[in-house]
C-alpha cells in the first residue's frame, strides 16, 4: 500500500523519518537524553531504564536469530547464562580479573551456539523451536545441580570490577555500562543487518530453497545467526552477574526466554528501533502500573493482547513492500 | 566436450520409478531442451541436477567433477545455476537486493568485516553492486532496480529470475518452464534473451519447456523423456517426426481403438 497523503501525524512523521539526515538529528538528540538522563532521575528510575538498556542488548541479540534470521529460538536464556556463569565463576572461583572474563564468555556462549545450533539448525523452523526449548532448560538444570555453579542457591559475592581505578558499584555506572553496550549493539547489528550476511539471512528468511539455489550455505548462514546471537547473550550476562553480584540458576527460566522473544515480537521482528521500543515496553509497562498492585501483570498482559491485535507485526514493524 | 553428463540416472520415490535410467549430455556452448508431457519427470531431473533430491543411481557429472552427493549450493558455487517453474522470488525485497543474491557464492565477506567495514569488505560490496547491475542491464531491468520485486508484473519477474541466475556466473544455466504465463511478445523477447545469453555471455543452457514453437526454435538438441526415460533425441525436426514423441504426446492408435471399444 502506498502511504495516504492524508494529514496523519503518524505517516507524516514516518516520511520525515526516511530522510536520512533527519534520522540522525532524532538519533541524536535521542542520544543526548539517554546521556543526560541520569543526571535528572531519581535512583529507582535509573535502575528501571539501566534493565531496560540491558533488556535492549538481550533483545537485540535474539533479534539477529529471530528477526534477521527467522529462526525461532525459545532457549536464549541459555546464552546469557552460560556468559554470566563463566564471568562469575572466573571471578570469584579463580580470581580472574573481570574484563579479561568477557572474552571467556563470549567464547563460552560461542561454542554453545555451535554445539546446540550445529547439529539442530538443519531442522525446520517448529522442531528448532522444541530443541531451543531443551536446551534452555538444560543449561539451568545443570547449572542447579553442578557444584562450581554452586547449585540452586547460585553464585553469590561476585566481585564489582574497576575500571581505571574506579569501582563500579554506583547504578549511575550501571547505567552508562549498559546504555554503551547498548549502542554498541544498535551498531552491531545495523552493520551487520546492511551486509552480504544480513542480505543472506534475509534470502534464507523469505526463501530457503531459491537461497540455497542461488549459492546460499543456508545451515552455514543460519548457524552464523545464532551463535552471533549467543555471543550478544554471553556479554550481556558477563555484565548482568558483577551487576547483580549474584546469580541463581531462577534467573534463567524458560519464562526469562520467552520475555526476550516477548520484547523481539513486540517492537518489531527486524527493525533495530523496534526492538529497542519492544524492551523498553517489556520493562516499563510492568512498573508503569505498578500501582495497581497484584494486578498490573494482567494489565501488562491485556495491553499486550492489545497491541498483538492491532499491530501483528509489532509496533515498529519492518517497511512493507 | 560434454559440459553436463547424466549417467543411468535413477530417482525413486518410495517404489514409484520417478527417473528411469535416463542418460544424455549437454555440449558445452549449446542450447538443449527437454521436453515431454506433464509428469514425464522434466522438473525431478532438475531437482537432482542441482542437488534437491538425492538420486537413487546413477552419474551425474558437471564440468568432469561428479556432482552426485554436492549440497544445492555447492553446486551452484560450481558453476550450475537455475530458475524456478514458480517464481520464487525474495518478493519483499528490491530487485537490486534479489540479483545480489546471486553474487553470494561469488565472495566472501563474514561478519567481522561487516562490523568494522573493512577496504576488502567494500570492495566486495562495490563489487556486488557493479555485476548486479550489469546482470539487471542486461535483461533490460536496470530502471526498476529499487522496486519491490514482489510489485512488479509478471513477465518483469521472471526477468528478475534470469538475473538473479546470471549473477551466479553459471556456465550452465537451467531455465525451468521460463515461457509459462508469458504473453506472445515477452516470448520473443524470450527468444532473443536465450540467445543472446549463449552468444554473449558463452553460457550454456538447458530448458525444460511446454511451448513447443519456442523449443523448436531455439534448440540445438532435443531430449524427450516420457515416464522418466529417454524416449526420443536430436535436432528439432527429428524429434518432430519420431512416431515414439507422437505416440507419448497424443496417444497411439491402439490406445484410442482401446478407448472407443
Amino acid at each position: 500500500m502506498a502511504p495516504s497523503s492524508d494529514t496523519s501525524v503518524v505517516t507524516n512523521g514516518m516520511n520525515w523519518l526516511q530522510h536520512q539526515q533527519n534520522r540522525m538529528i532524532v538519533l541524536m538528540v535521542l542520544a543526548a537524553v539517554a546521556m543526560v538522563i541520569p543526571l535528572v532521575a531519581n535512583n529507582y528510575m535509573l535502575e528501571v531504564l539501566t534493565n531496560a538498556w540491558f533488556y535492549t542488548i538481550l533483545c537485540l541479540g535474539l533479534n539477529i536469530v529471530v528477526g534477521y534470521a527467522g529462526l525461532l529460538d525459545l532457549g536464549y536464556a541459555a546464552f546469557f547464562a552460560v556468559g554470566a556463569y563463566t564471568t562469575g565463576i572466573l571471578t570469584s572461583e579463580f580470581g580472574v580479573n573481570f574484563w579479561l572474563t568477557i572474552p571467556a564468555a563470549v567464547f563460552c556462549s560461542m561454542v554453545a551456539g555451535i554445539i546446540i545450533g550445529g547439529p539442530t539448525l538443519r531442522l525446520r523452523s517448529d522442531y528448532l523451536a522444541i530443541v531451543t526449548l531443551g536446551f534452555g532448560e538444560i543449561v539451568r538444570i545443570i547449572a542447579r545441580n553442578l557444584e562450581i555453579t554452586g547449585g540452586a542457591s547460585g553464585l553469590i559475592g561476585i566481585e564489582r570490577p574497576t575500571f581505571f581505578g574506579i569501582e563500579l558499584s554506583q547504578g549511575i555506572h550501571f547505567y552508562y555500562v549498559f546504555l554503551l553496550l547498548a549502542i554498541a549493539a544498535c551498531f552491531i547489528s545495523y552493520r551487520l543487518q546492511h551486509s552480504r550476511l544480513g542480505r543472506a539471512w534475509q534470502y534464507v528468511r523469505e526463501d530457503e530453497d531459491a537461497a540455497e539455489a542461488m549459492g546460499i550455505n543456508r545451515v552455514g548462514v543460519k548457524l552464523y545467526a545464532y551463535v552471533i546471537g549467543a555471543m550478544f547473550g554471553g556479554v550481556a550476562g558477563s555484565f548482568f552477574a558483577v551487576k547483580m553480584t549474584a546469580i541463581s540458576p531462577e534467573t534463567f527460566t524458560f519464562a526469562q526466554s520467552v520475555l526476550i522473544l516477548l520484547g523481539v515480537v513486540l517492537g518489531g521482528m527486524g527493525k533495530i528501533p523496534g526492538v529497542i521500543v519492544g524492551a523498553f515496553a517489556l520493562v516499563l509497562f510492568p512498573e508503569v502500573f505498578r500501582g495497581f498492585g497484584s494486578m498490573r501483570m494482567l494489565i501488562f498482559a491485556i495491553v499486550m493482547l492489545i497491541i498483538m491485535l492491532y499491530r501483528p507485526e509489532g509496533i515498529w514493524p519492518r517497511d512493507k513492500t | 566436450m560434454a559440459l553436463l553428463e547424466v549417467q543411468n540416472l535413477v530417482l525413486r520415490f518410495s517404489g514409484l520409478e520417478v527417473i528411469r535410467e535416463l542418460s544424455f549430455t549437454v555440449e558445452q556452448g549449446s542450447i538443449a531442451s527437454l521436453i515431454g508431457p506433464n509428469g514425464a519427470g522434466k522438473t525431478s531431473l532438475f531437482n537432482c541436477l542441482t542437488g534437491f533430491y538425492r538420486p537413487d543411481a546413477g552419474q551425474i557429472h558437471f564440468n568432469s567433477h561428479s556432482i552426485l552427493r554436492k549440497k544445492p549450493h555447492k553446486i551452484t558455487q560450481a558453476g550450475m545455476a537455475r530458475t524456478f517453474q514458480n517464481l520464487r522470488l525474495f518478493k519483499s525485497m528490491t530487485v537490486m537486493e534479489n540479483v545480489m543474491s546471486g553474487m553470494h557464492c561469488r565472495t566472501s565477506a563474514g561478519a567481522l568485516g561487516a562490523v568494522f567495514q573493512t577496504p576488502a569488505q567494500r570492495r566486495e560490496e562495490e563489487l556486488i553492486r557493479r555485476v548486479s547491475e550489469e546482470c539487471l542491464a542486461f535483461v533490460g531491468l536496470l530502471e526498476k532496480k529499487n522496486l519491490h520485486a514482489g510489485n512488479l508484473p509478471y513477465g518483469d519477474q521472471r526477468r528478475v529470475e534470469w538475473a538473479r541466475a546470471l549473477a551466479t556466473k553459471p556456465k550452465l544455466l537451467l531455465l525451468d518452464e521460463p515461457a509459462a504465463g508469458l504473453n506472445h511478445d515477452e516470448k520473443q523477447e524470450l527468444i532473443e534473451l536465450i540467445l543472446h545469453i549463449r552468444n554473449e555471455l558463452g553460457i550454456t543452457i538447458l530448458l525444460i519447456e511446454h511451448d513447443m514453437g519456442l523449443v523448436m526454435k531455439v534448440s540445438e538438441k532435443i531430449t524427450v523423456i516420457d515416464y522418466g526415460k529417454k524416449i526420443a533425441e536430436g535436432t528439432a525436426d527429428e524429434v518432430q517426426n519420431n512416431p515414439k514423441v507422437i505416440e507419448a504426446y497424443l496417444g497411439s492408435e491402439d490406445e484410442e481403438d482401446l478407448l472407443w471399444a
